[in-house]
């Protein structure tokens, strides 16, 4: 023991175990996030039982179990609840009831001993709506203009063939809604616009004037056409409703216009479960996120980050490559260059909330209203560069993750063995045409690594975008199909902001957590799969520059 | 560098092209070369620029706090007046600071240009047939509240606001009267008085109050309680008169404050008597208080904005704020001098607090106007204006301008400020401060609030405070983890299992923080207060059963031990740590039960230790995991780049491996590892969503583990949207953001200029 003592093994035992926990912490964190993230969208069993907890009123339950917990009986004896002194630990379950309009209660604590038999029925049928989050009940009867028209077994199957129905319309409403309206609103606005500018520069002559009437009117009776059409829809989507009976045995009526989805989870097979799953994870990344985020997709979130990492990409590549060859090949080597160097590379680590700061103050109010003066006078008072906007936002990132490609770039270039170079030069070729015919095109994958860790670290960035153009909600995606098509001056939605958002500010935190687990997943794969590329061709790379070098 | 092929003309049958084609593509190579040096230069010097531009930016525009506050001499003109000849009793300023109003003993409301001088209109006050005005008060400036008593001891409240009309897009303001509680003028509680020393009006939550005091000490006060019908929207004034205990000696000034519960009479001595209203059937005398040294008499006494503290001047010149204090034992609240300011040269005259702000004019008997601000407890400045003593003062609502009128002049003088900022002193920022309400001077950061006469509070330490402790706790956790780790990964680990390692680990440094910090939040902060017993267990059993593991080890028959070679003692303990995890989770409860009555959390509670959900272990622990790959991976590139012949010479002299690692590799990569721990540290100073997540963001000043604390990244995150460009506050986040800057830059830099050295001695070993 002495001896074992004194060799310094445990030691090593010790600084191994750091290694050990450090691993099993990563994987572990990155299982959790696998775990919860997928599971979300598995459509666990329904179960029926009833709570009798001494001295209150028994509670019928009916909904499906998200997790256990084991406490101290002394602590849930302290939280009021009459669990036996002889007791020593007490599982707890939270169970999802939904019906929060019909309970105001969808999530529920419930000590386990104090639960009856748990039964299973077949019929038992979840439907996710639209608003107030996921209703559970069996069904009753079908109605179709307030009648009955099914009660017995093909219940279901015709209501199934309804609520396609049903939702084929809702889909209609929206891509018109969506679609159509909001480019006559977009017409309209321009209109407006149009005439502000005109009196501005003083050119509103009444031929104008006429003009922009006649737009106007052309956009109004557009306008009035859909809204017909609108009107039609609506009265053909509330046809059909469904009458469900909720655990406690009271009936409730629910418009098929308000059902997203519907499924019986107890008569599912494992298969027809992965199918939904599938489905399930499909509505989740192309959906659009509905009750202030906490259901639906995430799709205008998925797609703010991709534009702006895109937009980012764009303004970062070709001003990091610059300052990387000036640096590396075009300034003189000296003191100041070695300060001005070791200044760039800190900026990496500098906190990202400062480049926020900065983006705010410099490019939002300073030159975001400066150009709103010159270039949107008709828009103003109302901002239009001169308030946080997806442009800002990219520019803010650029900012952020220049250095990360200058310094990837520079190492491309320093790589780069100088017999390739002098080899050029020796053959007669100009200093610029060594660099962009030889020495930079062997450098690109350099520079493909320094781009994709910069568009990695930018697409986990929230802090500074808080600042700079991302919020919780925005009406629009950044492309459209109206002219100019990219709205750089648009708010956009980020996966960042929304686990943010959504795990932290949102009123109903329990039904939001699964949904942001899977936000969380979406995020890390995306940000995974970027540095894996990275890391695969930078090793690419090394086998190649070895293979040319030796 | 190319020569041409030949100095004749080409005979025909050549390749090249001709001389003047060669001599233009040379031209066109040269034009081209010259242009890529030039455009790269630029764009690489633009970019420079650009990142140099954030340093600048940031010191622009925290730079203006730094201004100093200058107090100029606009313009003068003779008092406007036209006929009227009596005396100035008031003045003010409208909230463009364009126009000035000058209130006449005579009733007659003169207001002129404040550029010029010229009279614009004249408003008359009505004053009852055949009396005069004979006393004069006001209340809160940003209220416009004023009050006239007359000869017959009847009194009238008036406003004088400015309404703003646009005529053809140009803006007019004009003034106008009115009347909160009737035109008619009010007889107040005492018949007999003629003649008031002393008249205060105020504009409280619910009603005005109106109190009087005379020559022999009689005082009296009325209250109105105004509501206003839901329905109908007409307002509905109840009066009731009450009489206040007489003061035996002549009252010099009367103030209500804005709560309506507290009364301040001043005597000729300078003496305050403190009544309580809170039942204004029965005042309550508090308490005396001596205002001033003895032999100096109190010339002006006023309330800054929302009537909180008092500002007295004394005939000596001294100025000095007073607040009403409540300590914990008494209930009762104690009127207790917090500061005193640079005193003026000569007797107080008068004094006019700003409208919004917690800042003050002061005039005295030489001449000379003080501009000084409470909440940093700093004289702005001190200029000498008028020639004989100031009689009015009126400083206008945006702090801007200020009138100026001399007793016995008839000069009207215009002073232009410029005072944005005036809370910013260092010792504002940086020290403790006695703020209005307090018991004592503390740092708080507490910078808005609903209510406008909000006194802010911006002290940058307890930020500063959470962001070291938040960064501490973190680097406590991240610190051994991760040299320990780094020192096995790069010495002892087989390269077999290193080569998955050690990107593994760095790629956790790219995982989003988002993501860290919602997990903090959501899922490890419940979860430890639920089971706090695995802090205690998980601390003490890890190490103790991966020893043991060790142990039993080197105790197996040596034909085991070879089946698994050097370096994979990291791969042996897997199983070893995951059981050692599930002992500690699973023995939590019954740790729980056997030791702290079956709660942890409540046992905490019941020794005093505060505990908050979200808190500084839960930020030590995510953030810990986000900067163990930083340090993590330079650290192991620092070791793994010891010479290798320093190392195989200190085994070749019979040193261990653990002697070696000791005695040479540490010693020469300490500084490589130092430098990681710079950097790691600078990260965890200037991370921000892993705060915001997992905090509660609650600005407290303590390093208690179990309370949480806001850090100087998340504060700007949480406030800067929020904010008016340009205010204070505003400035205050650009400079906390500054800080950060500067602070992890330098820290940085020191890292690299540490691992450059070290490099350097690397390659020379």
């Amino acid at each position: 023991m002495k001896a074992w003592w004194k060799s310094g093994a445990p030691w090593i035992w010790l600084n191994g175990g750091a290694v050990t926990i450090s691993m099993i912490m990563v994987f572990g964190l990155i299982l959790l996030i696998l775990v919860r993230g997928f599971g979300a969208f598995w459509p666990h069993a329904v179960f029926q039982t009833t709570y009798v907890q001494p001295g209150t009123d028994p509670v019928p339950i009916l909904g499906e179990l998200r997790r256990s917990q084991v406490f101290t009986a002394e602590a849930m004896r302290d939280a009021g609840l009459p669990i036996p002194q002889e007791q020593a630990l007490v599982t707890r379950h939270l169970i999802k009831m939904g019906n929060r309009d019909v309970t105001g209660r969808d999530f529920g604590f419930f000590v386990a001993d104090f639960l009856d038999e748990w039964v299973y029925p077949e019929e038992a049928a979840v439907l996710e709506r639209r608003e107030w989050g996921d209703f559970y009940g069996t069904p009753v009867r079908l109605l179709e203009r307030g009648n009955p028209v099914v009660t017995d077994k093909a219940l279901w199957p015709e209501f199934k063939v309804r609520l396609k129905r049903s939702n084929q319309l809702y889909d209609e409403i929206r891509s018109i809604e969506r679609g159509a309206i909001g480019r006559i609103n977009f017409a309209i606005e321009r209109v407006r616009l149009d005439r502000r500018r005109a009196v501005l520069r003083d050119t509103l002559t009444p031929e104008v004037e006429a003009e922009l009437a006649q737009r106007r009117a052309r956009l109004d009776a557009d306008y009035a056409v859909l809204e017909a059409r609108l009107n039609e829809l609506y009265a053909d989507a509330g046809r059909d409703s469904i009458v469900m009976q909720v655990a406690d045995g009271s009936e409730v009526t629910i418009r098929l216009a308000d059902i997203v989805k519907a499924w019986q989870p107890n008569t599912m097979s494992v298969f027809s479960k992965l199918g939904f799953y599938l489905g399930d994870i499909k509505d989740f990344i192309f959906g659009y996120p509905r009750e202030a985020n906490t259901e639906g997709g995430i799709f205008p979130a998925i797609f703010g980050t991709v534009v702006m990492v895109l937009v980012m990409s764009i303004i970062v590549t070709p001003f990091g490559i610059l300052a990387a060859i000036y640096l590396r090949e075009y300034a003189k080597q000296g003191p100041l260059l070695k300060t001005v160097r070791i200044s760039v590379y800190n900026l990496a680590g500098v906190p990202s909330i400062v480049f926020g700061v900065f983006g705010l103050g410099f490019f939002v109010y300073f030159v975001g209203s400066s150009i709103d003066q010159v270039f949107y006078p008709e828009a103003l008072p109302a901002p239009t560069f001169g308030t946080p906007g997806l442009f800002w936002a990219s520019l803010t990132l650029a900012l952020l993750t220049l250095p990360v490609v200058i310094v990837s770039t520079e190492e491309g270039l320093a790589r780069i063995p100088s017999t390739i170079r002098e080899g050029s030069l020796a053959l007669g070729a100009t200093k610029g045409e060594t660099l962009w015919k030889v020495v930079v095109p062997l450098a690109t994958p350099a520079m493909m690594t320094g781009l994709i860790l910069a568009i990695a670290r930018a697409a986990g960035e929230v802090a500074p975008l808080m600042l700079v153009g991302v919020v919780k909600l925005a009406p629009t995606l950044p492309i459209d199909g109206n002219f100019p098509f990219i709205h750089l001056e648009r708010k956009i939605m980020h996966l960042g902001f929304h686990i943010y958002d959504v795990g932290f500010q949102s009123p109903h935190a329990e039904a939001a957590e699964q949904l942001v687990y899977a936000t969380a997943l979406v995020l890390v794969v995306l940000i995974v799969a970027l540095n894996l590329s990275a890391i695969t061709i930078r090793n690419h790379l090394r086998e190649k520059y070895r293979a040319e070098s030796d | 560098m190319s020569t041409p092929a030949s100095e004749q003309p080409l005979s025909t049958g050549s390749l090249l092209p001709s001389t003047e084609r060669r001599q233009k593509l040379r031209k066109r190579r040269a034009l081209r070369d010259g242009l890529s040096l030039y455009g790269v230069g630029a764009g690489g010097i633009g970019v420079i620029i650009a990142l140099g531009l954030i340093f600048v930016y940031l010191f622009y525009e925290t730079f203006p706090m730094l201004k100093p506050v200058s107090v100029e001499m606009e313009t003068e003109f003779s008092v406007p007046r036209g006929a009227d000849q009596t005396p100035t009793l008031h003045l003010t300023l409208d909230r463009f600071e364009e126009i000035g109003a000058r209130f006449a003993e005579s009733g007659v409301i003169t207001v002129f240009s404040a550029r010029t001088g010229a009279v614009r209109e004249r408003l008359q006050i009505p004053i009852p047939e055949g009396e005069r005005i004979t006393s004069f008060g006001r209340g809160e400036n940003r209220r416009s509240l004023f009050v006239y008593g007359f000869s017959d001891g009847s009194i009238l409240p008036v406003r004088v606001e400015y309404p703003q009309t646009f005529v053809a897009g140009v803006r007019q303001v004009t003034a106008a009267l009115s009347f909160p509680l009737g035109d008619e003028a009010i007889s107040l509680g005492a018949g007999d008085v003629d003649e008031y020393s002393a008249l205060a009006v105020i504009e409280g939550r619910g009603g005005f109050i109106v109190a009087a005091g005379t020559e022999d000490g009689a005082m009296a006060m009325a209250l109105f309680t105004t509501r206003t019908n839901l329905m109908t929207g007409a307002t509905q004034v109840t009066r009731s008169d009450y009489r206040l205990p007489s003061l035996g000696r002549p009252v010099r000034q009367i103030l209500v404050n804005e709560s309506l519960r507290n009364v301040f009479a001043i005597d000729e001595r300078g003496h305050l008597f403190s009544y309580d209203i809170v039942d204004p059937a029965n005042p309550r005398l508090l308490e005396e208080v001596e205002l001033v040294d003895p032999g100096v008499r109190v010339t002006a006494a006023e309330f800054l904005v929302g009537s909180r503290s008092l500002i007295v001047g004394g005939s000596d010149g001294s100025v000095r704020q007073w607040i009403l204090v409540r300590d914990e034992q008494t209930i009762t609240p104690t009127l207790t001098m917090i500061r005193s300011f640079r005193p003026q040269p000569g007797a107080v005259t008068f004094i006019d607090p700003e409208y919004i702000r917690k800042g003050f004019l002061v005039g005295d008997d030489t001449g000379t106007v003080g501009l000084h601000y409470a909440t940093s407890s700093v004289t702005l400045a001190m200029k000498p204006v008028s020639d004989t003593p100031i009689a009015r003062l009126a400083i206008g609502p945006n702090n801007g301008r200020a009138l100026v009128k001399g007793e016995g002049s008839d000069v009207m003088r215009v002073l232009a400020i410029s005072n944005p900022h005036p809370q910013t002193s260092l010792s504002g920022l940086w020290g403790r401060v006695w703020y209005e309400g307090r018991s004592q001077p503390e740092f708080i950061w507490q910078s808005s609030s609903a209510d406008d006469a909000f006194e802010a509070k911006f002290s940058i330490v307890p930020l500063s405070v959470g962001t070291l402790k938040a960064a501490l706790f973190a680097m406590l956790l991240a610190t051994p983890l991760a040299l320990m780790g780094a020192i096995y990964t790069a010495y002892f680990m087989a390269p077999r299992i290193r080569r998955i390692v050690k990107p593994s680990i760095e790629l956790m440094e790219a995982l989003p923080t988002v993501i860290l910090g919602f997990l903090a939040g959501i899922w490890l902060a419940p979860y430890v207060e639920n089971n706090l017993p695995i802090l205690v267990t998980g601390a003490v059993l890890f190490p103790l059963l991966i020893l043991v593991a060790g142990f039993s080890w080197s105790r197996l028959p040596g034909a085991v031990r070879n089946l698994v070679p050097d370096g994979w003692e990291a791969a042996l303990l897997i199983p070893v740590v995951l059981f050692t995890g599930w002992i500690v989770v699973t023995s939590s409860p019954w740790i729980e039960v056997l030791f702290f009555d079956g709660s942890m959390r409540q046992w905490l509670t019941e020794v005093g230790i505060p505990y908050d959900q979200r808190n500084a272990l839960i930020v030590g622990m995510a953030m810990g995991f986000a900067v163990i790959p930083t340090i993590f991976s330079i650290a192991e590139d620092a070791v793994f780049n010891v010479p290798k012949h320093l190392t195989t010479g200190s085994l070749a002299l019979g040193a261990t491996p653990w002697q070696t690692v000791m005695g040479v590799v540490l010693l020469t990569a300490s500084p490589g590892m130092f430098s990681a721990v710079m950097i790691g540290f600078g990260r965890a100073v200037g991370e921000t969503m892993i705060v915001l997540m997992a905090s509660g963001n609650s600005p407290v000043l303590n390093f208690n583990l179990f309370e949480g604390m806001r850090t100087l990244a998340a504060n700007i995150a949480v406030e800067l949207p929020e904010t008016d460009v340009g205010s204070t506050h505003f400035r205050v986040l650009f400079l906390s953001a500054l800080v950060l800057l500067v602070f992890t830059f330098i820290l940085n830099t020191l890292a690299e200029i540490v691992r450059q050295r070290l490099r350097k001695r690397y390659a020379s070993l």
